[in-house]
């Protein structure tokens, strides 16, 4: 015991530097009010809502599939990366290291396998977070916007895998992204200069692999950021989730 | 506004402007310029001026090495040439549909592609699945020393055969 309070009172004492202080202003956030102090002041936790009603936190009210989601997209972003440290998009390097990530670097069939599956996860529980949504009218003012780049979201996730697929490069990267890139191409007026746009030429070759790869990692990551930041943020400007009474 | 008191310089009258609004309008007008201007200077960076694509114009060699009666795949182009007792022609391989590459099946006397069941005739015409339009002829000829000289660049109608 004694151990204990003299703990506390270390730490007591932690929270008094200057260091401390400049880092965490409100200090302790031990009652309602600083609690919420802290969750308005906390550059990570702001797109947070600072209560929520208790209803909204049971299993039964979202199965937490929007939380399943973000927590696939913050895995894919942490194995995408480790990827990359292995992975070029050239012509003749893309396959091989793809082969090689597999066969011979350490621990890269596990970083590989999980990035695959997360992403086919990811676009299972998009899916699933939006009938969910739809199914419980979660569309209905005052959510009509957030339901707007929720949409908006399941397009990015779709075109994160998308984009992703041709990575590998082998002949079924290829042939997906040639129907794929295909299908576009029909797109009234506007198809073929798009598919050249993306192609970066009229066939799925250097150019293809390069503008897939950039848009897989960079520019499409963005745009899911910036979108998943603006959901959160509107749950808690719309008034919370929608909950019905009826689940108890 | 009513009730704000008139700020020296600033024009009476219901529609007048002044010079906030003025300025405000140029400067948004600018903006909207210079941000098409930087949408269509990025469209433009982003469309090759330059391809390393494969050439489109290639040498199928000898008319000769084509028995009459036969559909020949050329792997490296993804182009067939097919000799009729009329004469021959040079037909794409790549599907109408999603752009497979067909394959060419003696044994139904039909060219197939794998991915949705399209079916062609040698001519290229539809006989089966989903494919909009007919597989395209490629104009071909003889280059001076007879090698057949296929361009794929050139589409040609389908009576448009070379006789040999």
């Amino acid at each position: 015991m004694a151990t204990t309070a003299w703990t506390h009172q270390r730490l007591e004492q932690l929270r008094q530097t200057r260091v401390w202080r400049s880092i965490f202003r409100r200090g302790p956030a031990r009652t309602n009010r600083t609690l919420s102090l802290a969750v308005f002041g906390n550059l990570g936790l702001h797109v947070l809502p600072v209560k929520v009603r208790e209803k909204s936190l049971s299993v039964r009210a979202t199965y937490y599939l929007g939380s399943i989601s973000f927590f696939l997209f913050v895995v894919l972003t942490i194995t995408g990366i480790l990827l990359m440290f292995y992975y070029h998009p050239a012509v003749p390097d893309a396959y091989r290291d793809m082969k090689d990530l597999v066969y011979v670097v350490s621990n890269g069939v596990f970083l590989r396998n999980l990035h695959r599956l997360a992403a086919q996860a990811m676009v299972v529980a998009v899916f699933w977070h939006m009938f969910h949504v739809f199914y419980r009218g979660g569309y209905k003012p005052p959510h009509e916007f957030n339901w707007v780049i929720g949409v908006g979201l399941l397009m990015v996730t779709l075109f994160l895998s998308y984009t992703g697929y041709l990575l590998p490069w082998d002949q079924l990267a290829f042939w997906a992204i040639t129907v794929g890139t295909n299908i576009i191409s029909y797109v009234p007026v506007l198809g073929r200069p798009i598919r050249f746009l993306l192609l970066g030429g009229h066939i799925i070759g250097q150019n293809a692999l390069l503008r897939f790869y950039v848009l897989h990692c960079v520019i499409l990551p963005l745009a899911a950021v910036v979108l998943i930041a603006m959901h959160f943020w509107r749950i808690q400007k719309d008034g919370g989730l929608t909950v019905r009474d009826d689940h108890e | 506004m009513p009730g704000e008191p008139n700020a020296p310089g600033k024009p009476e009258g219901k529609n007048a402007v002044t010079r906030r609004d003025f300025f405000n309008e140029i400067a948004g007008g600018a903006l909207t310029i210079a941000g098409l201007g930087a949408a269509v200077v990025t469209v433009k960076y982003a469309s090759p001026n330059v391809l390393f694509e494969p050439p489109t114009t290639f040498l199928a060699g000898s008319p000769d090495d084509y028995p009459v009666n036969s559909v020949t795949y050329l792997q490296d182009q993804q182009v067939y040439i097919v000799r009729t007792d009329k004469g021959m022609w040079a037909l794409s391989a790549v599907c109408t549909h999603l752009g497979c590459i067909t394959q060419w099946k003696p044994e139904s006397d039909q060219i197939a592609c794998p991915c949705h069941g399209s079916k062609f005739a040698r001519t290229g015409k539809v006989e089966a699945g989903p494919a909009p339009r007919p597989l395209p002829h490629f104009a071909m000829g003889l280059g001076e020393d007879g090698v057949l000289v296929v361009d794929k660049l050139e589409v040609v109608k389908q009576t448009v055969i070379l006789k040999v």
